[in-house]
């Protein structure tokens, strides 16, 4: 029974990178109808920066908290900026161009991004130690242990979740990534710039990538540059199961997923986690392609 | 048909040339660099049957690959079956795993199978590398070569053989892209909306497409599996789909005389850049971002309604192209 509980508990902390991932899938998702292939490589992009930074600051261990939080926010703004160029660069011209089209550019995009880092100097091919030691302190809720930097991760992602559905729903921006979502062309006659809420778009999905990124540096300790492939496909995933373009879906999605592939490992063994994952995709777009909280996704819109 | 002989002409030739490559070129490594070449085209047009003709984003065409390769060597190692008899085997694994997969996710916007595909690359490399029957990360080796009485089967017999899979996949493509299910699929992938409107049922046309490039790439794999003798896991990664993805989309959507030439581009350009071979998939990417601003029509366009001018001799008074081949994926404009 403990065990299990403890299972749940590390599955809530994984599923918050997920939903922090899938968070800006799904809004690009339901403002453009892409899935942008290179998202999942502008958190494994986060995490590399965010190893940068504390490489930098600390050497190979040690670190404050102060530290932290510089490499917490260079990440976001490097990565944001990274994600709005992408699109501005390789999304933007294609816009009125088939979808296929627009599929390659970003897969296109997210070789780049995934060979950009290997063939950068100091960050290469091999897997980096994340230079950040945290203190193994913690304590337990009815014996599961937790320790201090994960509730401070999870935290941090709570409060980046928040943000956003507030930023959405209540600010100006958020008012028109909506209505973009619901008719563009409408939109685009209400005299929205369609352009600008786009690469917003692409913003806040990044900025959220980045930082899910540093968080899974100080969480795994350990990244490669194919960190993104695999989070792409899980929080993609996570994404479709909350109810793609859908903002509250993602969350869910992501803390769902997390859980059911924490459990799902720990009983089958954790080679077979990604397959795991994948079923669960299958058997979504089999018997409730809408997710839980999605709206119509059958045929096209 | 003026226009179908010129490329007959072109075509010919370059078989020609193919041909006298081995009995010109002594140096073994230029053979297995063609054998290679022929791999690549002949995987090419199986997946250009998906993305170029019916417009479904396939990221995971290895896998299918590898389903040939790992059931031919299964079969022949375990189970001491002959080459040809482990064909069928193939192709019916191979069609069953493309309907499991293909079926769900065709239903729904073709975008999802470019993610479940990528998904099921991966869990078949994943099985491969962690099943006992497999062989793990070693992979299966021993595989017998082929014969032929007392001779056995050396390099550039498999480069003739190959030959005439390339010749074989070019004469079927080309068979299917103006069949019944070669004008659905076509119709699908300029316009899935008017193509259902008009009565195309356009989730089993797309099944079609994703099935019969499905049993293609296993027959290849088999080929593979009793040419090399030897198999592994990363023969069959993720990158293998996306460079034989990249012969498609850099040599034309849709267009076969495009997708051998992108083989050929492939398997050379990281010949030719051998002290950057860190930045191989780099170029790569930079080439299809730029390709698809630029050119989506890739190096050598599908030839319909007069796009393409052939290289040999004159176009014989077709209509100047409309720019058809420019909307690959469903009616742009």
């Amino acid at each position: 029974m403990h065990f299990l509980w403890q299972i749940l508990i590390n599955g809530l902390f994984v599923g918050s990178f997920y939903a922090l991932v899938a968070l800006g899938y799904s809004m690009v998702y339901g403002i453009i109808r892409l899935i942008n292939f290179a998202h999942g490589d502008l958190y494994m992009m986060g995490a590399f920066i965010g190893f940068t930074v504390l490489s930098l600051l600390f050497g190979k261990g040690g670190g404050t908290a102060l530290g932290l939080v510089l490499a917490f926010v260079l990440a976001m703004i490097v990565v944001g900026v990274l994600g709005a160029g992408v699109e501005r660069i390789a999304y933007k011209p294609l816009r009125k161009a088939p979808i296929l089209s627009l599929l390659i550019s970003a897969l296109g995009m997210s070789l780049i991004l995934e060979n950009g880092v290997l063939a950068t100097p100091g960050w290469g091919s091999q897997f980096l130690v994340y230079p950040f030691t945290s203190s193994p302190a913690g304590f337990s809720v009815f014996g599961a242990s937790i320790t201090y930097m994960q509730v401070l991760i999870f935290a941090a992602s709570l409060v980046l979740m928040a943000s956003l559905q507030i930023f959405v729903q209540k600010s100006i921006f958020g008012k028109a990534m909506r209505a973009i979502a619901l008719d563009k062309d409408a939109a685009q006659l209400m005299g929205i710039n369609i352009s600008q809420i786009i690469t917003l778009t692409f913003l806040l999905g990044s900025i959220l990538a980045g930082a899910a990124g540093v968080m899974a540096g100080l969480y795994y300790k350990e990244i490669d540059f194919m960190m993104g492939f695999d989070i792409g496909l899980k929080a993609f995933t996570a994404a479709v199961l909350g109810g793609i373009g859908n903002i509250p879906g993602a969350v869910v999605g992501g803390f769902v997923l997390g859980v059911l592939e924490a459990v799902g490992s720990a009983y089958l063994g954790s080679q077979w986690e990604n397959i795991f994952t994948f079923g669960v995709l299958i058997l979504l777009l089999v018997f409730k392609p809408t997710g839980i909280l999605g709206e119509k996704i059958g045929g096209r819109m | 048909m003026a226009k179908g002989r010129h490329s007959l002409t072109a075509g010919s030739v370059a078989l020609i040339a193919g041909l006298l490559v081995p009995l010109l070129v002594r140096n073994p490594y230029y053979i297995e660099l063609g054998v290679q070449i022929e791999f690549y085209m002949v995987l090419a047009i199986g997946l250009n049957m998906v993305v170029g003709y019916c417009g479904l984003l396939d990221l995971g065409y290895a896998a299918f690959f590898a389903i040939g390769a790992y059931t031919t060597g299964i079969l022949m190692t375990h189970l001491h079956f002959s080459f040809w008899f482990c064909i069928p085997f193939c192709i019916l694994g191979a069609a069953l795993a493309g309907v499991i997969i293909g079926g769900p996710t065709l239903r729904l916007r073709s975008d999802y199978l470019a993610v479940v595909t990528l998904g099921f690359g991966e869990i078949v490399q994943l099985l491969a590398t962690n099943l006992k029957i497999t062989g793990g990360a070693t992979g299966i080796f021993g595989i017998h070569p082929l014969r032929l009485g007392a001779h056995a089967f050396s390099m550039t017999d498999y480069y003739y053989m190959m030959i005439i899979l390339v010749v074989l996949g070019v004469v079927g493509a080309y068979s299917l892209r103006y069949s019944r299910v070669g004008r659905a699929w076509h119709y699908i992938r300029e316009d899935e909306d008017a193509a259902m409107a008009m009565g195309v049922n356009t989730a089993l046309f797309k099944l079609y497409a994703y099935i019969t490039g499905a049993m293609w790439g296993s027959m290849v794999g088999a080929v593979y599996a009793v040419s090399m003798t030897a198999i592994a896991p990363e023969s069959f990664s993720y990158s293998q789909s996306v460079l034989i993805l990249i012969a498609v989309i850099l040599g034309g959507l849709g267009s076969i005389p495009g997708v051998l030439v992108g083989a050929v581009l492939v398997v050379v350009l990281p010949e030719l850049l051998r002290g950057v071979a860190l930045f191989r998939l780099l170029v790569f990417g930079l080439l299809m971002v730029v390709f698809m601003i630029l050119r989506p029509q890739g190096m050598w366009p599908e030839n319909i309604r007069g796009v393409f001018k052939p290289l040999v001799g004159k176009t014989a008074g077709k209509k100047p192209g409309n720019g058809s081949a420019l909307s690959l994926g469903g009616g742009g404009e």
